[in-house]
């Protein structure tokens, strides 16, 4: 077992080195920072100059070097627009796109595992399907277009949630939650469901299917042939049997939730990661494109070992050695 | 229990209450366009960063809501010989810690740009000019150029000017925390949440009419149809860069007016004058032509009168552009009232064409970017409608402002989209038309390499002038000669708008800044 | 399982529900409509000589200045909307449907490799692919998209690094149940010929699962190129698909011009609600637990 999360811990090191390789080659390929920053009186011996400061008069391996040996102690270089290390800028927005996506993991939990339990255990009801199309329209509605259609309806015409933005945080262990304030709440309430909408529609769809494969198997037909209780069967049969799958999906998509708060939180003004990243790529702030790249490259290392040892742990089939 | 219901009740009378708090009068809550990367008034010449800073910060110089210059920090100055300014400083004017400001205090903001480390875009090239500064005494500065320079006033107008007390050996992390955040603006630094807001409170010492605000909260709302439905749920009192298409319903809401006036950004199409082939213009069947068609007058002339810029300013910009026949906005310096817009000519232009040699038209691509200018996309879309009905079949490229600029320099485009402010036309003149010439600063922005000896010396004469009348009149005339002979193409001077509450007004500023301070209640 | 028998059955079992067949036949509609898409539209949205900003952002059911009317209003360019949509799904189908087919024949390749070759291929394909998904699309695509620049071939690349990983996941896993089966084993010890084998045998067991993760994937593919152009990131302004019309009518949302990007947006929906419910009959019917 030893061996093997050793061997992960390099493979994901490998993946993080090689990424790092990939991300700053291609960030610096686009565009010129110089032109784009440089004010508009500025001459060319200006222009030159920033060229240099920024060390972009540099061939592309030294720079690379550079930020090498820089990123090995935890320094990912400073923001061209912010002169504060990218690093800083990163982390400092990360609570506000964590709580966003716990927020909108718990909607898509919270929303998503009872919704497809019914669809599940009555498929042919009117109901249960109304509940299939919701779960289809949450693949199919383009994020942005349900974000601005929820503040539309809920911020202008109707007036009771916030349009965009933050609400007030709280610090808790030197960081500000907005999650913990009826302000902060009702902030977060619109951009989470926007996000959460496309989770929700996998997760109704994954425990519906669950909950009847789950239907289909001998055992629990014939505990329903013996008369048990439905909800009896719900809670020793299906549940169990749905609940895994569920919660490591839930796990993994994580993650992606993190990434897809880039959209809604350009259309929300979510002081988050996302929001950064879009700016960055508008600046053409190198530092902390790549830096938010390697956090996040990170992040889902991170959270795919542990999702794996976790695995390897509850089912030693899965240790090398075992097929997949 | 009963601790558990009563916090139930203090929140939901919070909920509540929370409408009536954010009412408040005295309070103005703007949301702004762009992103605020910095507090630092020194490190990076942006837009957003500016606005956020002249709240705190005052310069020298200031410009009225026409970009006139009006005293500012300076009540009045002169140039006592073609090298030396004398500058007298207000004598009420107090920083927020209630010291007065000093001639100390503007040596030092005047040095610090060029100590600033790390910043591609700092402010280094508006005291470019300046050799150097002498204190006379308390009131007194008197700043030495490298050589003659009328515009210094325009230049110094760029740089803010900090407390040497709090700002030395200050970073622009010691802005951003408020630590070093202390200038003799009209706002002083509450608390700022990067990538949110800026929150600000009236300064007891300034030497102005004091502002009606006693809070000011500078919200940053980048995405156009967010910001405006964040005005129309309440949630902000004003919007700057109001997006053109909500424009017309904002006029209609009784709850809201627009307030707009002509920017001094000048849109303009840059032309290739410089290369027999530019990259993406071929004959109509796609082989190379055997010469550049651009560098023909008539073929400028063909392209300018195809371009309809009424239509494009009442049915692409609605209402937010005003067709340009100068290199600078009307009432800028230099601005020459008495040249016309070219009229759309679609006929005039096919008849050029055809005797410049191309009866048959050709290919050209026109370059731009999509999040820069007011729809820059649509603009750049509309204008290749127009050349190819005209014969010049145009294929266009539009792409975010960071990549389109790469390409530019590295000389990929013929036809570019560009959008220029300037406070005075020999300045514009300066960096778009002079030919390009970087040991002399000349033509940084000459994207065409468009060459013209004359016009280049009457911009030179200009910037030398230290007599302002002279001096307009210098740039008035190479501004003229310019647009005559049709150095780039201009295609409108843009419309700056804000958006507000029925009972707000404010004084349109032609620089595009918003200012809390220039608000009022009616 | 092979054989025409099976399949007809398959058809005939797809055919029972009701909303499945409205929903094939709706896409049928649909691609349709987007092949003869020159046909049916009044103008050529892509040739800027026929569009004319006097047009500009009218009203459903206006008569443009070129005397046809505008079904469905125009665009801030005075392109005629229902012209724009059916040009729109045409590109928006293309880019989706030649990325599913580039990514489903490299997740083929892969897959089969991966389960015949097993050992260290196999492990290092698998781990490959692992590697893809454990990436968000988004996150992938539009780092992709930032570095190479815009552009229909660029986002197609983008759109197949993202989605082989899928195809090449179902096909081992669907191959290794097959190459176990006893016919396989029989057929081999026969004498017959790998291609052949491949051909007459693993591929028809193959199909099912690959057009169920083909259908989901390529709404998934339709609605990532909207949310890139959303992002500024898809294609050219000038040849827009349906995304990026939803994106260019995105301005309007708040100005009461909705058909600008209501209509596209329907049009979107539509197709990724249609392509969706064919996927999911399809998993049901080839699914027998799930029957």
């Amino acid at each position: 077992m030893l061996t093997y999360a050793l061997r992960r811990l390099l493979w994901s090191a490998a993946t993080l080195w090689l990424m790092s390789l990939l991300v700053f080659a291609g960030v610096h390929a686009i565009g010129d920072p110089v032109a784009l920053l440089i004010s508009p009186q500025a001459d060319q011996a200006e222009i030159a100059r920033a060229t240099a400061l920024l060390g972009l008069d540099q061939p592309l391996w030294r720079q690379y070097l550079l930020f090498f040996s820089g990123a090995l102690s935890g320094d990912l270089g400073l923001s061209f627009v912010a002169s504060v290390p990218a690093i800083h800028l990163i982390l400092e927005r990360l609570p506000a796109t964590l709580e966003l996506a716990l927020v909108a993991m718990l909607i898509a939990v919270g929303l998503g595992i009872p919704l497809g339990l019914y669809a599940g255990l009555r498929p042919r009801s009117w109901p249960a399907r109304a509940v299939m199309a919701l779960s289809t329209l949450g693949f199919a509605l383009p994020t942005f277009w349900v974000g601005l259609m929820l503040i539309l309806v809920f911020a202008v015409q109707l007036g009771l949630l916030p349009s965009t933005g933050r609400g007030a945080t709280v610090e808790i262990g030197g960081i500000g939650w907005s999650l913990f304030t009826v302000d902060g709440l009702r902030h977060l309430l619109l951009p989470a469901l926007t996000l959460a909408l496309f989770k929700l529609g996998l997760l109704i769809r994954l425990t519906r299917a669950g909950t009847r494969e789950a239907l289909g198997l001998d055992y629990t037909r014939f505990a329903r042939a013996k008369g048990l209780a439905e909800t009896a069967v719900l809670r020793r049969h299906v549940l169990p049997n749905i609940l895994i799958p569920v919660v490591t999906v839930a796990a993994l998509e994580f993650g992606s939730l993190i990434a897809f708060a880039i959209v809604t939180e350009t259309v929300f003004a979510w002081p988050g990661m996302g929001k950064l990243l879009i700016e960055s790529i508008n600046l053409l702030d190198r530092p902390v494109i790549v830096a938010y790249l390697l956090v996040t490259i990170t992040l889902f290392i991170a959270i795919n070992l542990l999702a794996d040892l976790l695995h390897a742990l509850l089912d030693p089939r899965l240790r090398p050695g075992g097929t997949i | 229990m009963t601790f558990r219901s009563r916090n139930l009740i203090t929140s939901l009378l919070l909920l509540a209450g929370l409408h009536a708090i954010t009412a408040s009068a005295a309070e103005l809550r703007i949301g702004l366009s762009g992103e605020v990367t910095s507090l630092d008034p020194h490190f990076l010449a942006a837009q957003p960063n500016l606005t956020v800073a002249r709240h705190v910060f005052e310069s020298l110089t200031d410009v009225d809501p026409q970009t006139r210059l009006i005293p500012g920090l300076a009540e009045r100055w002169r140039a006592i010989d073609t090298l030396t300014w004398e500058f007298n400083l207000r004598r009420d004017a107090r920083f927020h810690d209630g010291s007065p400001l000093t001639a100390d205090d503007v040596a030092f903001s005047l040095a610090r740009p060029l100590s600033i480390k790390g910043s591609p875009g700092g402010f280094a090239a508006f005291v470019r000019a300046v050799a150097s500064t002498t204190v006379v005494d308390a009131h007194t500065i008197r700043v030495r150029t490298k050589y003659p320079y009328g515009a210094l006033p325009e230049d110094l107008n760029s740089i803010l000017i900090v407390s040497k007390k709090h700002a030395e050996n200050a970073g622009p992390e010691d802005f951003d925390s408020g630590r070093a955040m202390v200038g003799t603006g009209p706002y002083r630094f509450v608390r700022y949440q990067r990538g949110d807001r800026l929150e600000l409170a009236r300064s007891e010492h300034w030497w102005g009419k004091a502002a009606p605000w006693d809070r000011v909260t500078l919200r940053v709302i980048p995405a156009d149809p967010s910001r405006t439905a964040a005005l129309l749920a309440g949630e902000l009192d004003v919007i700057e860069h109001v997006p053109s298409a909500d424009i017309n319903n904002i006029n209609k809401n009784n709850k809201l007016r627009v307030i707009q006036t002509t920017s001094w950004r000048t849109i303009l199409l840059h032309l290739d004058q410089y290369r027999a082939q530019p990259p993406g213009i071929t004959d109509t069947a796609g082989k190379p032509l055997a010469a550049n068609p651009l560098m023909d007058i008539r073929v400028r002339r063909a392209i300018s009168k195809a371009i309809h810029r009424e239509a494009i300013a009442a049915k692409v910009m609605e209402g937010l552009a005003i067709p340009a026949a100068n290199i600078v906005s009307p009432g800028v310096f230099g601005h020459n009232g008495t040249l016309k817009a070219e009229a759309y000519d679609l006929e005039g232009a096919r008849k050029l064409l055809a005797e410049a040699g191309y009866p048959n038209g050709f290919r050209i691509t026109l370059t731009g970017p999509n999040n820069r200018y007011i729809n820059d996309e649509q603009v750049l879309q509309a204008v290749a409608q127009m050349l190819t009905r005209a014969g010049i079949q145009t294929r266009v490229e539009a792409m975010p402002m960071s990549a389109f600029l790469g390409r530019v320099r590295k000389e990929e485009t013929a036809v570019s989209l560009l959008g220029w402010g300037s406070f005075a036309a020999d300045l514009a003149l300066r960096s778009l038309v002079a030919a390009p010439n970087a040991e002399k600063g000349y033509g940084a922005w000459n994207w065409g390499r468009y060459s013209n000896p004359k016009i280049d010396s009457l911009m030179e004469q200009a910037l030398a002038s230290v007599d302002r009348t002279k001096r307009e009149a210098l740039a008035r005339e190479g501004n003229t000669l310019a647009m005559q002979d049709l150095a780039f193409i201009p295609v409108h001077h843009q419309v700056v708008s804000w958006a507000m509450r029925a009972n707000l007004a404010y004084a349109a500023r032609t620089d595009e800044f918003t200012f809390a301070h220039h608000f009022t209640p009616r | 399982m092979t054989g025409a028998a099976p399949l007809q059955l398959q058809w005939a079992a797809f055919n029972r529900d009701n909303i499945a067949r409205v929903a094939l036949w709706l896409l049928v509609l649909l691609v349709a409509a987007a092949l003869a898409a020159p046909l049916l539209s009044p103008q050529n949205p892509y040739d800027l000589a026929q569009l004319d900003i006097m047009d500009a952002r009218q009203a459903p059911g206006t008569v443009a200045g070129a005397g046809y009317k505008l079904w469905l209003g125009s665009d801030d360019q005075g392109r005629d909307m229902l012209s724009a949509i059916l040009h729109g799904l045409r590109i928006s189908l293309a880019v989706a449907g030649i990325a599913t087919v580039i990514a489903m024949g490299i997740g083929l390749v892969a897959g089969l490799t991966a389960a015949r070759a097993g050992g260290w291929i196999d492990l290092a394909l698998m781990r490959l692919a692992d590697l893809q998904l454990s990436f968000p699309s988004i996150l992938v695509a539009l780092i992709l998209l930032a570095l190479t620049g815009q552009g229909l071939d660029r986002i197609i690349v983008a759109l197949v690094v993202v989605q082989w990983a899928y195809y090449a996941r179902t096909v081992r896993a669907a191959a290794i149940t097959e190459l176990k089966r006893e016919y396989i084993e029989a057929a081999v010890c026969a004498g017959v010929r790998p291609l052949r084998l491949l051909w007459r045998h693993l591929l028809p067991n193959i199909m099912p699962p690959l057009m169920v993760v083909g259908t989901v994937q390529m709404a998934q593919a339709v609605a990532l190129e909207a949310t890139l152009s959303f992002l500024g990131l898809g294609l050219p302004i000038t040849e827009p698909s349906l995304g990026l019309l939803i994106a260019n009518g995105y301005t309007h949302l708040l100005s009461g011009k909705y058909w600008i990007s209501f209509f596209p947006g329907l049009a979107l929906l539509a197709l990724i609600v249609t392509l969706n419910l064919v996927g999911d009959r399809l998993r049901d019917v080839f699914d027998p637990r799930s029957r």
